[in-house]
């Protein structure tokens, strides 16, 4: 099958056939990923720029090595050091772009809706790599391989998400993604920090840590988005580090078996001990290498969608 | 000048009779022969509607809209009377920006235009604006319309001072450390993952108003209220004798926070659009007269202000051109309230609460009128109107009431009779 959109704008605009279709592709980009030879030719003759109006570390250098694994010409525009910071809009920048004969944009932005916002206009498609607090499908579809090649299903497993929910694209791309794939998630931080209606996206807020990690088969901790804290949500680092880290002990409340995830970067101490996130549960370093294989796989199911048209 | 209108429907029912205008008041009958005839074909002949809060965003934005344009489009939409918030650039809070708004909409205007003025100066919530001084230039009310009046003291002050005046009060209420937010606060925000602005922002301020209406016992005017449990405030305050009087608009009863699924930018605005129980919560309150008058809020942005990422977009939308069709389709082709209803919501009373003295058919009063056909539908098409903004969430949408002929003060205004 293909994808029924031209753009991956979220996991809410994708049905559970497409996300399992990305995870199955996944499964074979890894194997060229973990060959001696990580060269594929199926975006030869392509162009994937990735435009980043947001730092990143992993994210952005997963999907430009995914994009030149296989074989496309790839580039990187940032806002600053671009004409975004000549007072450039997002459209035109977006247009200036799509106008060199660009395959897929690759987009992070700090508002919500911004590749939606863009995606109509253009003849490429475009990828959300992280909008506002709205979705980051690619960071969630990497988590559920990630899981998948764990457990070898995701229907039935119980996943903790604990942290900061308000603030996060990833929580809510997992709750969606997870949900749609038969699984149960479990939300918990601190009460200002959890959006209002969350738990009709198919989730539940638990009322405690221990509620949520009781009998887990995976553990995700959340960044604390200490630049996005307009105004504080908890009194001190000290605090929240006591009531609502992912410790060894809260960790000892999950399945023997349990998984750690977290979508890095990590604040040590904060939101994951560093015995957790060191600990043999913790799939925190493989999350990254499968990332490159998931977006290897989503540019490939692109490009065949494009191919079609 | 004499006018005379043939077939029409006189507020809308009866049989067609013939309407008679002459040097800009509205006539008894006359046998002498009319210097214009108007046939409106069995349209319902109408007092002109009155929007008690618009934005013509002139001084200072004339690329969104100035007052030959809005007037035009009130025009067009039925309305012979407009009262215009004071955001403009520089802002109206003084009584030079008064006379000119007036003189350029008596000289080149195509609706009466009433000015509203600041409440504080520069719209800042901290002193009060020269109120005695722009009254005796022309205002009609005083508001800081678009923010809030923040402070409880300086919305006592506002309000005791006002009344010296005779001076309605208009506050936009929203607690701004609640309200940050880019829509509707609920699961549809949390689903897209922008900022909610709750009710609670809104609510907060309403009662907060209301005591402070009943403390001195003056009255207050709340703008646009959105929701369900605003209403209810509203409700039990008047059953209390407090003196208060409140308005929505045609998106509070036609539209819910659904609309801005897509990150769709013409659904957003200030308050935002609500959840569907506070529409039929606005329905509600309109049916049993809680809320007394429907105002456009008519909020023109160029598209340079809304095509861009959503939390960033300007807040509003147009709302003269479909303001009383929306009324007509939704409310009263529905059967939730008559077209007497609806005309006093959009004309009476609006002339009431701002003491305007218009909004009647009475022989002698200034001939203010709009007709409209209420039997055709027609598809509203945004690039049909007057506005130079675009804004609308109406594309598309069939309607009926399409505004026939507008005459204000004995001059005509809009006319589409073939």
């Amino acid at each position: 099958m293909t994808l029924i959109s031209k753009d991956l704008l979220g996991l809410k605009e994708l049905s559970a056939e497409e996300i399992n279709e990305i995870l199955h592709t996944a499964e074979m980009m890894k194997l060229v990923l973990s060959s001696g030879n990580k060269k594929t030719s199926h975006l030869q003759g392509k162009s994937v720029i990735t435009l980043f109006y947001e730092n990143s570390t992993r994210t952005r250098l997963s999907f430009e090595l995914a994009s030149k694994y296989m074989g496309s010409a790839s580039a990187n525009i940032s806002a600053s050091g671009s004409s975004v910071n000549k007072g450039e809009s997002l459209l035109d920048t977006a247009r200036t772009i799509d106008m060199m004969a660009t395959d897929v944009l690759i987009m992070r932005h700090s508002q919500s809706g911004a590749p939606h916002f863009i995606a109509p206009y253009l003849k490429a498609s475009v990828v959300n790599a992280g909008d506002g607090m709205n979705e980051h499908p690619t960071q969630a579809l990497l988590d559920m391989y990630t899981l998948k090649e764990k457990f070898g299903k995701l229907e039935g497993l119980k996943v903790a998400i604990c942290g900061d929910i308000y603030h996060s694209r990833v929580a809510r791309s997992n709750a969606i993604g997870l949900s749609k794939l038969g699984a149960e998630v479990f939300l918990y931080g601190p009460s200002t920090m959890i959006p209002m209606g969350i738990d009709k996206m198919g989730c539940k807020v638990a009322s405690s840590l221990a509620e949520a990690v009781e009998g887990a088969d995976a553990v995700m901790g959340l960044r604390v988005q200490l630049e996005r804290q307009k105004k504080s949500l908890f009194p001190s680092i000290a605090e929240y580090a006591k009531f609502y880290s992912i410790s060894p002990e809260i960790l000892s409340l999950a399945k023997k078996d349990a998984v750690v995830l977290h979508p890095g970067p990590c604040n040590h101490g904060v939101e994951l001990s560093t015995m957790v996130y060191d600990s043999p549960q913790s799939l925190i370093n493989e999350q990254v290498t499968n990332g490159v294989a998931v977006r290897m796989a989503v540019l490939y199911m692109l490009m065949i969608r494009r191919n079609l048209q | 000048m004499k006018i005379q209108i043939k077939n029409a429907r006189i507020m809308g029912c009866g049989e067609p009779s013939d309407f008679f205008i002459e040097d800009g008041l509205i006539s008894k009958p006359f046998t002498s022969k009319p210097d214009i005839i108007y046939d409106v074909s069995g349209a319902a002949l109408l007092p002109g509607l009155i929007d008690a809060h618009c934005h013509l965003r002139d001084p200072g934005f004339e690329y969104k809209e100035d007052i030959i344009s809005g007037t035009r489009s009130a025009a067009k939409g039925g309305f012979t009377s407009v009262c215009c918030m004071p955001n403009t650039n520089p802002v109206c809070d003084n009584a030079s920006v008064v006379s000119g708004i007036l003189a350029k909409s008596k000289a080149r205007g195509y609706a009466n235009v009433f000015p509203i003025g600041a409440a504080s100066k520069g719209l800042k919530g901290e002193e009060l604006a020269e109120i005695g001084l722009m009254k005796e230039a022309g205002i009609v009310a005083v508001s800081d319309d678009g923010k809030p009046i923040a402070l409880a003291s300086q919305m006592r002050k506002v309000m005791e001072y006002s009344h010296d005046f005779n001076l309605p009060v208009l506050n936009h209420c929203e607690d701004p450390s609640l309200g940050d937010g880019a829509m509707n606060e609920g699961e549809i925000s949390t689903q897209m993952g922008l900022g909610g602005i709750p009710t609670l922002s809104e609510n907060i301020m309403i009662s907060r108003d209301l005591l402070i209406a009943e403390y001195l016992n003056l009255p207050v005017h709340i703008c646009h209220v959105s929701n369900k449990v605003g209403i209810q405030l509203i409700r039990e305050a008047k059953a209390r004798g407090i003196k208060v009087t409140t308005e929505t608009c045609p998106h509070y009863f036609v539209l819910n926070e659904t609309s801005c699924l897509g990150f769709d930018t013409n659904a957003k605005m200030n308050p935002p659009l609500r959840k569907e129980e506070d529409r039929l919560a606005v329905i509600e309150g309109l049916r049993d007269g809680t809320i007394d008058i429907i105002v456009t809020d008519h909020a023109p942005h160029h598209v340079d202000d809304k095509n861009i990422e959503f939390s960033l977009a300007a807040n509003g939308i147009v709302g003269f051109e479909t303001a009383f069709s929306l009324g007509y389709t939704y409310l009263v082709r529905t059967g939730i309230m008559d077209l007497d209803q609806l005309i006093r919501c959009m004309s009476a009373l609006p002339s009431k609460i701002l003491s305007l003295g218009r909004g009647t058919l009475k022989i002698g009063a200034p001939a203010d009128i709009s007709c409209f056909d209420l039997e055709t539908p027609y598809t509203f098409d945004k690039n049909s109107m007057m506005s130079k903004s675009r804004n609308t969430p109406y594309d598309g949408y069939t309607l009926y009431g399409k505004c026939k002929l507008t005459i204000t003060g004995g001059k005509t205004t809009y006319e589409e009779l073939c």
